[in-house]
């Protein structure tokens, strides 16, 4: 295959690859665009591996068998609910992919450099890319592998320690070790000394320094934020990993790369900072960890919280028009969304109105709750989002939290000292009626008192989300 | 004799009053406060109820006046105090009726002199809190009934129509001017009793309730933006001289067609403004009725005598009564006296008997003139606006399309000035790369950014219940990264082609997986 027929393969997989991204604006356009995806994938791989500057074609096929066999694998077995650990293991493969890559792209370029006039001319492939560059592009070549290194590092190390807190294998709560944010800084100045040394000759070793250095960055900083957080984690890792391909792809000189770095790196920034805007916090304060500041002492909340057996809130229901189900993180962990579908299911056969309103950082992946309920099959029709949804719940009988906290939490809008004030929240307290399903009486993620529980038109039903829906399905006429 | 705290009631002094401002009823409910209650011999024989019902109910029956004055602690009557009546409180006593404190300057000063509290039914703020004790609304709601009774017997026909083996009679029409308490009683009896009925308001947020009253709203063609009830307290204002004369075309039209016009049209403060001039008159039928509940105050209805049942020349019959809640003493005073006992019950937190004048109350604040010996009208405005601000209707279509070129023109500019800027720092920024950077790496510089201007274009668009696909999509496509690897792994040596060879595996690993883990996603997203 020529020059001219890899380059032409490569646009078509570019401009497969955007409409791949582009036909995820609705559910049925989404189903056509992931075939996009994929046949641009195979044109990029065929036309790459028959295509000139490659070879060792028996490892290469050995690897993608082994490769297919465990995707295949991995792809079919996971639970929904486990969605948000695999999209972070995913993650940190890209990560590591691109540390080796640039690695032996230094490796290529010291062999290169090491050679004679002659040999050199008779290279091909990225040898023979490398053994044509100016003194210039060479320093560049440098400046681009270790970048393309160092965010292939962070991303490596970030999305194992997101896994395991996704996982519940890593403590979720935010951790920091002593020095705090002051180690990231230093780490990161001295992985831009390592990079003047580099440039200067530095060799392997001021590669191999950095890397640990950044390996330590992507753990620490991950540590450091908290699991309500993971929504915008998740977005910021997959984005790194769009940036270290796309510095792969300046390194290796190839377009589609880069083209298809920098999609996804915008992709995920986007959706982080979709995420921040759903919590009413900037990305920075979210990378930093934790949460902000209170800057008095929170509103003391009056009343109690009252309990409800099955009967009373099957009673309910049964009386209910419109029944309005808000999800959260808790639905997931309790593996209750076919319980809730069996729920929708019974209320819509007796003719009521139920609709389901998700908050955009409801759980622990942006669309979460979204993917759930689709597995359950709830028809994606009755799937809101909060600001189609927010105006409706003053005419609406019923509303079921299951296992949500603090995005129906109304501090955020009455006590102007709440962390979480100012963030948009679902409006259920405006319901005629709230049930709370949650198993017992603590505080959200965040430990933040929900004043919803103690208002007077809610009613907490206690316990395990599955368990009480199952229980509360007989009841339903 | 307990020394609990007494409330008394006087009878009226004023001519023609019959009302009472404690029947037996109220006065049981003020003993559960804790008051001992007094009444002035037959004060309530007016209003029907005898000093034996009195006494029936605990009551204390008195016999003058001056001793009830000089016992009671709290003196609960209708009509604002004589002077002579004045001059008989002293500071600890307490005295509570209608009082008008803006047109009746003299015996505020006069009464706030004694240093006894007064606090005036009329001023009782209008918010949800305070309907309870709303004097004003309760007697208009019984002037608005009895002005359509009393319409009814001067008018010599019947209200509904009706077809009989006698004939057909014809339903009659009603007009019903302003929407306050009494209009809105007046058009709920007039459609009562079948007569068609037109309601007329200057407040056009009014209209959905006087059509809920199964009254039809006279729509005025004019453009200016009635002021906001809400921003009044629910009341009329002075409208423009312009808007004023609309109104009175659109009254004379009407004129000939009415057969019984109850005005009802009151603005505070202020004399009745008058709305149905001689000519109007002149144009209705002979035996028809006119029912001014705005005599008091000089009538809207420019033929009014106040107090009084005239006839036009031709034929019409002008009521100007005043005295309407006291046509029906009994009614009324039961309503007032259970308005007064409310005021009491706020006025009696711990229900213990003792009056407590906390002047920190919105509603007790509003309604006391005098307090301590001074003067405590007008009082601040309320903190609580009595009704919700008017939402604005439809303000997009309010909008002049010149108004609205403008303003997307503006928006138009402040976006071109946002793009334009971003454009100049991107250039900017690719020329300074330019400078330094050898053209290899600009080319693939170029590339790059536009790929990035693609992403973002293009991620926008992505459905939000989308995102978990969207993820698992980009990071299957992220896995390109494998092209790298396979670009080395034909390379001599050991470690270069071992390091791609883990590379190509991981990468493809996530290609592989992330598809098919996305189709499985989509697959279930399905429609109801």
């Amino acid at each position: 295959m020529s020059v001219g027929i890899v380059s032409a393969a490569y646009i078509s997989a570019a401009i497969l690859f955007i409409l791949s991204l582009g036909g995820l604006s609705n559910q049925e356009s989404a189903k056509r665009a992931v075939w996009y995806g994929i046949v641009g994938m195979a044109l990029a791989v065929a036309a790459t591996v028959l295509g000139p500057g490659s070879g060792k074609l028996w490892l290469v096929l050995l690897m993608f068998i082994a490769a297919a066999a465990i995707g295949w694998q991995v792809a079919t077995r996971v639970q929904m609910t486990e969605m948000p650990q695999l999209v972070a293991a995913l993650h940190s493969f890209v990560g590591i992919a691109a540390v080796f890559i640039g690695f032996n792209a230094h490796l290529e370029l010291v062999a290169v450099q090491a050679m004679d006039e002659a040999s050199r001319a008779a290279l091909t492939g990225f040898a023979g890319v490398l053994a044509h560059k100016t003194g210039a592009e060479v320093a560049i070549l440098k400046v681009e592998i270790f970048l393309g290194v160092f965010i292939g590092a962070v991303t490596f190390t970030g999305s194992i320690i997101a896994f395991g807190k996704l996982a519940g294998k890593v403590d979720g709560k935010a951790t920091k070790l002593p020095g705090g944010h002051m180690l990231n800084a230093a780490a990161a100045a001295i992985s831009f000394g390592l990079l003047l040394i580099y440039l200067a000759g530095g060799g392997m070793w001021a590669l191999i320094v950095m890397t640990l250095l950044a390996f330590f960055i992507g753990y620490h900083l991950i540590m450091g934020i908290g699991g309500a957080d993971m929504p915008v984690v998740v977005s910021m890792l997959n984005s790194y990993s769009g940036w270290a391909a796309s510095a792969i792809g300046f390194t290796l000189g190839n377009d589609l790369l880069i083209v298809t770095g920098a999609l996804v790196g915008s992709s995920g920034a986007i959706l982080s900072y979709i995420m921040c805007k759903a919590m009413n916090r900037s990305f920075i304060s979210v990378i930093l960890g934790g949460f902000g500041n209170t800057t008095g002492p929170a509103q003391e909340i009056e009343g109690e919280q009252i309990a409800i057996d099955t009967d009373g809130v099957a009673a309910s229901l049964n009386e209910a028009d419109s029944v309005i189900i808000v999800p959260g993180y808790g639905m997931a962990v309790a593996q209750a969304q076919q319980a809730v579908a069996e729920l929708t299911k019974k209320l819509r056969a007796a003719g009521k109105e139920v609709r389901f309103a998700i908050h955009p950082v409801a759980g622990r992946l942006p669309g979460h709750m979204n993917v759930l309920l689709a597995e359950a099959k709830v028809p994606y029709d009755i799937v809101l989002e909060m600001d189609e949804i927010n105006e409706d719940f003053p005419s609406t009988d019923v509303v079921i939290v299951i296992g949500s906290n603090d995005i129906v939490n109304p501090a955020a809008q009455e006590d102007p000292n709440s962390p979480i004030a100012g963030m948009p929240v679902l409006e259920v307290w405006k319901a005629k009626q709230v049930f709370v399903s949650k198993r017992g009486q603590g505080t959200g993620y965040s430990g933040i008192e929900n004043p919803l529980f103690y208002k007077e038109n809610t009613r907490m039903f206690y316990g395990d989300a599955k368990a009480s829906l199952d229980k509360l399905l007989p009841h339903i006429a | 004799m307990t020394d609990a705290t007494k409330i008394g009631s006087p009878k009226e002094t004023f001519a023609g009053e019959s009302r009472v401002a404690m029947t037996p009823d109220s006065a049981t409910q003020l003993k559960k406060l804790g008051y001992d209650c007094l009444v002035e011999t037959g004060a309530g024989l007016a209003a029907g109820f005898t000093d034996d019902a009195y006494r029936a109910a605990g009551v204390e029956v008195v016999d003058s006046a001056a001793a009830l004055w000089e016992r009671a602690d709290v003196i609960a009557k209708v009509r604002p105090p004589e002077p002579s009546e004045v001059e008989r409180l002293t500071p600890a006593k307490t005295l509570i009726s209608f009082f008008y404190p803006a047109q009746s300057k003299e015996l505020l000063e006069q009464s706030s002199k004694t240093g006894a509290s007064v606090i005036a039914m009329d001023m009782v703020p209008r918010i949800s809190r305070a309907q309870k004790m709303d004097a004003l609304s309760s007697m208009a709601n019984i002037a608005g009934y009895r002005a359509v009774v009393e319409a009814g017997a001067n008018f010599g026909r019947f209200f509904t129509g009706q077809i009989t083996a006698a004939g057909k009679v014809p339903p009659a029409k009603v007009l019903v001017i302003g929407a306050g308490v009494a209009g809105l009683a007046a058009i709920g009896t007039s459609t009562a009793l079948g007569a068609i009925t037109y309601a007329f308001d200057v407040r056009p947020e009014v209209a959905e309730q006087i059509e809920s009253m199964g009254a039809n709203f006279v729509y005025l063609d004019f453009e200016e933006q009635q002021q906001d009830g809400a921003a009044t307290g629910g009341y009329a204002s002075v409208s423009s001289p312009e808007f004023r004369e609309a109104q009175l075309k659109k009254f004379r039209e009407l004129a000939p067609d009415m057969d019984i016009v109850i005005t009802t049209a009151l603005i505070p403060g202020r004399d009745a403004p008058v709305l149905w001039t001689k000519d109007m008159v002149e144009a209705m039928k002979p035996g028809s009725v006119i029912v001014d509940l705005a005599a008091e105050r000089g009538g809207n209805c420019e033929l009014t005598k106040t107090d009084q049942r005239v006839v036009s020349d031709n034929g019409v019959v002008i009521v100007g009564y005043t005295d309407f809640p006291s046509r029906m003493a009994s009614q009324s005073s039961s309503l007032y006296a259970t308005n007064i006992r409310h005021m009491m019950t706020d006025l009696t937190p711990a229900k213990d008997g003792k009056v407590v004048h906390n002047m920190s109350d919105d509603v007790i604040r509003g309604a006391t003139v005098a307090h301590e010996g001074a003067i405590t009208f007008p009082p601040p405005p309320p903190t609580v606006k009595a009704i919700a601000a008017q939402k604005p209707k439809e303000k997009e279509k309010a909008l002049t399309p010149e108004e609205r070129r403008a303003s997307e023109l503006a928006a138009f500019k402040e976006q071109t000035k946002f793009q334009v800027t971003l454009l100049a720092a991107g250039t900017v920024v690719m020329l300074l790369v330019g400078l330094v950077a050898p053209a290899s790496f600009m080319s693939h510089f170029i590339v790059f950014a536009l790929a990035c201007f693609v992403g973002f274009q293009v991620i926008w668009g992505v459905s939000h219940s989308l995102h978990t696909p969207l993820m698992a999509l980009t990071n299957a496509i992220s896995g390109i990264i494998v092209l790298g690897a396979l670009l080395q792994v034909g390379a001599s040596g050991f470690m270069v082609p071992l390091l791609s060879a883990v590379s190509i595996l991981v990468a493809s690993i996530n290609i592989v997986g992330g598809f098919l883990v996305t189709r499985r996603m989509l697959a279930m997203f399905q429609k109801s």
